[in-house]
């Protein structure tokens, strides 16, 4: 089983996170060095989708993608019940975010951080995804998936980061779709099943156990130790992870960028569901809106809370002079990313290749 | 008479925060003799055809239907019937509950010369095929009394650029609109930044730079079936004559910033340039890199870089360096002082589409005669300076404003028809003859 070789090749260093996440923001040149020391040669996979099931313990990883050196680390989540929403005493309250309602989530993984140009643009160009591959094992290790099999970006017409930076630096500006489509062709690369969080299960992994405004209380003016918005960044986003993290370890779940979940935006959606719910979802039918959440570097402190929901709009297209607009690109949303999640239990295969979306067309 | 020339960028500063749907600022209104406009105070429908119906074709069809004025698309007309088509789908899906499509089959008009009796039918055409077609369309639609909505470049060539200024002329003198797709002249972050740079907050202008660097657009690829005409007029981007090279079809919209900012136009250009990575038959004869001075009768000089290469810096953005501080649009458009503080920062949070609004005034000035729009003039110029510096990277050598605008060397074929020759073809290897620095004359 390939993830229990990579649990073999990196449990020395589980041992030693986050300390060594920060180093592997300080000195990822090292810790490639340590990691390349250890990689073994890659086999094939006798069925793409590696069941947790089988006895792959639930902790802390990190995935390198395949045919690169770029890594990103997965935090388990445990699952649990709570109160999805915000109460109407809340200062902040908006009539989206309740009525509040009690949630039932199933376990997970979560990436630490927000996915990253580093991550991205190797999905998004598949000539640097084959150079990678050529210089880190060659290309039969980096598992490409077919043109057929995983639909790619087109390339964008503008420069994407708008000179807020590139490496370390979280990716932007992609729509709902193109997130999906990069879950759909990294889980093909790596045989793991990634995916967007549910509204719910990214509010869940963002309270981390609290019931207050934010991660770490009401206190919005500590709002500085843990997060990147409009009132500490100059003109855009920040590296990832450079702030602390929330009780479960997850970086900028409040700011930095707002991040893609999976659900169709709806205000009443809380009202329609009965206390206990398992997983509760919204699936799409329409391409806008779609729900981000955690607020951004372009946003005032209320938006950053826990229970703030954004809905996505055709305005987040407003440069793009195409019609029909692209399907990858939201050249206006430059305050919007994503991170992935993995199901402790993924579904089947079958069930997997029914799970990715086909565009809707944006006129 | 009054004289009816004003300052278009004082003018345009009304505008600055006014919404798709503000009144505009009636100064004008008094001014102009109701000739100005054949539908002042009047309530005909205003009839629109677009020209050339490719995604930024139907963008800008869908733009004009969605005014606030009365207005319907009458007639279509491209070289090929399956874009048209196409078109006229994703139209119909976006406006077809409206009522303001009404393009019967005997409307849509396929082939090079369909063009003509499109224009026939509109009162406001949008001209937005392949650039090297752009002085053709604009003179019928001008010599047909028609208001005009014209994509950007609007030439590929000298002799292009000098009939647009000549026939900008005529519009102007017709009272006819004509809004060029420039659209950060619409747009608020450059108009507010414009109006400091133009008050001095930065000082005198000494210096700049401007950038389009990115991963490069769409290729099509060569069927079997087509003559190397339509070969061409199918993958156009890579054609010269049809495109006028990256510099051209999209740096221009920097460059045009910079002559924005210094409010004149460069004297001279030198630069450099080549295909580094675009190399193969599907490319064309474009260059995948630009680099450019243009340096201005003050002694100026902005250097100017444009890239179409994947997995490299990219940068899209326009920066100053005035004797007072610096203005830039990379990333945030703001203004600092020399010492890097921040001065001003536009937060363009709800700014309005200003692919809408080039739209929205158009059809306002032309309804309520409110102001008149003369785009071409500085369109004519900033294609002349983007063309400037293509001539000065294909060459090699310095290139003058002068010789560069008065050169007579024409880059669009004799005889337009899919069994024609283009100006460009193929060698055995099927690759295309790319320019020389060094060896090919542009003048």
């Amino acid at each position: 089983m390939r993830n229990l070789l990579n649990k073999a090749k990196f449990a020395f260093l589980l041992s030693i996170k986050p300390f060594f996440f920060r180093l592997n923001l300080l000195n990822k040149g090292l810790t490639l060095l340590i990691i390349a020391i250890f990689i073994l040669p890659s086999h094939k996979i006798k069925s793409l989708w590696n069941n947790a099931k089988s006895g792959e313990a639930f902790e802390a990883y990190t995935e390198t993608i395949p045919g690169s050196e770029v890594s990103f680390e997965m935090i388990p989540i445990q699952g649990g019940e709570y109160l999805m929403g915000s109460p109407e005493n809340d200062p902040n309250h908006l009539a989206d975010e309740g009525p509040q309602v009690k949630v039932k989530i199933d376990p997970f993984w979560m990436a630490s951080t927000e996915t990253t140009w580093d991550m991205f643009e190797i999905f998004v160009f598949q000539e640097q995804e084959k150079r990678l591959a050529m210089e880190s094992g060659g290309l039969e290790s980096a598992n490409i998936p077919s043109v057929d099999a995983v639909s790619r970006p087109t390339p964008p017409y503008l420069d994407m980061s708008f000179g807020m930076g590139k490496y370390g630096y979280p990716a932007i500006c992609m729509t709902q779709y193109s997130a999906q489509m990069f879950c759909k062709w990294l889980s093909a690369k790596t045989g793991v099943f990634y995916r967007l969080p549910t509204e719910a299960e990214w509010e869940y992994a963002c309270r981390a156990g609290t019931t207050t405004a934010y991660s770490f209380g009401d206190d919005a003016s500590k709002l500085d130790e843990y997060a990147w918005y409009y009132g500490n960044t100059s003109n855009g986003y920040e590296k990832i992870g450079t702030k602390k993290p929330n009780p479960w370890g997850l970086y900028d779940m409040h700011g930095n960028v707002s991040e893609w979940t999976l659900d169709q935006y709806n205000a009443e959606f809380y009202a329609s569901l009965e206390d206990g719910v398992a997983v509760p979802y919204n699936p799409p039918t329409e391409l806008y809106p779609r729900t981000v959440r955690g607020g951004s570097w372009d946003d005032d402190p209320e938006v950053l809370r826990s229970a703030s929901r954004i809905p996505s709009n055709p305005r987040w297209k407003q440069q793009d002079p195409q019609i029909p607009k692209s399907d990858w690109w939201h050249t206006d949303a430059r305050f919007v990313g994503f991170r992935l999640i993995r199901p402790l239990n993924p579904p089947s295969e079958k069930q997997i290749e029914a799970f990715w979306p086909e565009p809707i067309e944006d006129l | 008479m009054k004289n009816l020339e004003f300052n278009k960028s004082i003018n345009r500063r009304k505008f600055v925060k006014s919404s798709a749907a503000a009144a505009a600022g009636g100064v004008f209104l008094s001014q102009l003799p109701s000739a100005a406009s054949a539908y002042v105070g009047g309530n005909e429908t205003l009839r629109v055809a677009v020209i050339g119906c490719g995604g930024r074709g139907t963008g800008a069809a869908v733009q004009a239907l969605s005014v606030k004025e009365d207005v319907k698309l009458v007639a279509m007309a491209d070289a090929f019937k399956d874009r048209l088509d196409e078109s006229y789908d994703n139209i119909m899906k976006k406006h077809g509950k409206s009522g303001r499509v009404d393009v019967p089959e005997e409307n849509k008009f396929v082939g090079f010369d369909g063009y003509k009796n499109a224009i026939a039918l509109a009162d406001v055409v949008l001209l937005a095929t392949p650039p090297g077609f752009r002085p053709i369309h604009f003179e019928e639609a001008v010599n047909q009394g028609k208001h005009v909505f014209m994509e950007k470049p609007v030439a590929t060539d000298a002799p292009g650029v000098r009939k647009v200024l000549e026939v900008a002329q005529k519009a102007k003198q017709n009272k006819l609109n004509v809004v060029v797709g420039l659209q950060r002249h619409y747009q608020p972050s450059y108009l507010e930044l414009m109006k400091r740079i133009h008050n001095g907050e930065i000082g005198d202008i000494v210096g700049g730079q401007v950038y389009w660097n990115s991963s490069g657009v769409w290729v099509r690829e060569r069927q079997p079936q087509q003559t190397e005409m339509e070969y061409q007029m199918r993958n156009w981007y890579y054609f010269t004559w049809l495109c006028g090279d990256h510099i051209m079809e999209q740096h221009i919209h920097n460059i045009d910033v910079a002559n924005w900012a210094k409010q004149s136009y460069p004297v001279m250009a030198q630069g450099m340039g080549g295909r580094e990575v675009r190399t193969g038959p599907d490319h064309g004869e474009i260059f995948d890199h630009h680099f450019v001075e243009f340096h201005y009768e003050d002694g100026t000089m902005i250097n100017s870089q444009c890239r179409h290469i994947e997995g490299c810096m990219n940068k899209v953005s326009e920066s100053f360096v005035g004797t007072k501080g610096r203005a830039t649009t990379d990333g945030t458009t703001m203004i600092t002082d020399t010492k890097g503080n921040t001065l001003w920062k536009h937060r363009d949070k709800n700014d309005p589409n200003p692919y809408q609004v080039e739209h929205d005034r158009l059809f306002s000035a032309i309804v309520n005669g409110n102001e008149l729009l003369a785009d071409a003039e500085n369109g004519a110029k900033s294609t002349m300076t983007s063309l400037l510096g293509r001539m000065a990277t294909y060459s090699g050598k310095v290139v003058t404003w002068d010789e560069a605008l008065n050169s007579n060397m024409s880059l669009m074929p004799q005889k337009f028809s899919f069994d024609a020759t283009p100006p460009v073809v193929p060698g055995a290897d099927g690759k295309y003859p790319v320019p020389v620095p060094g060896k090919t004359k542009v003048i």
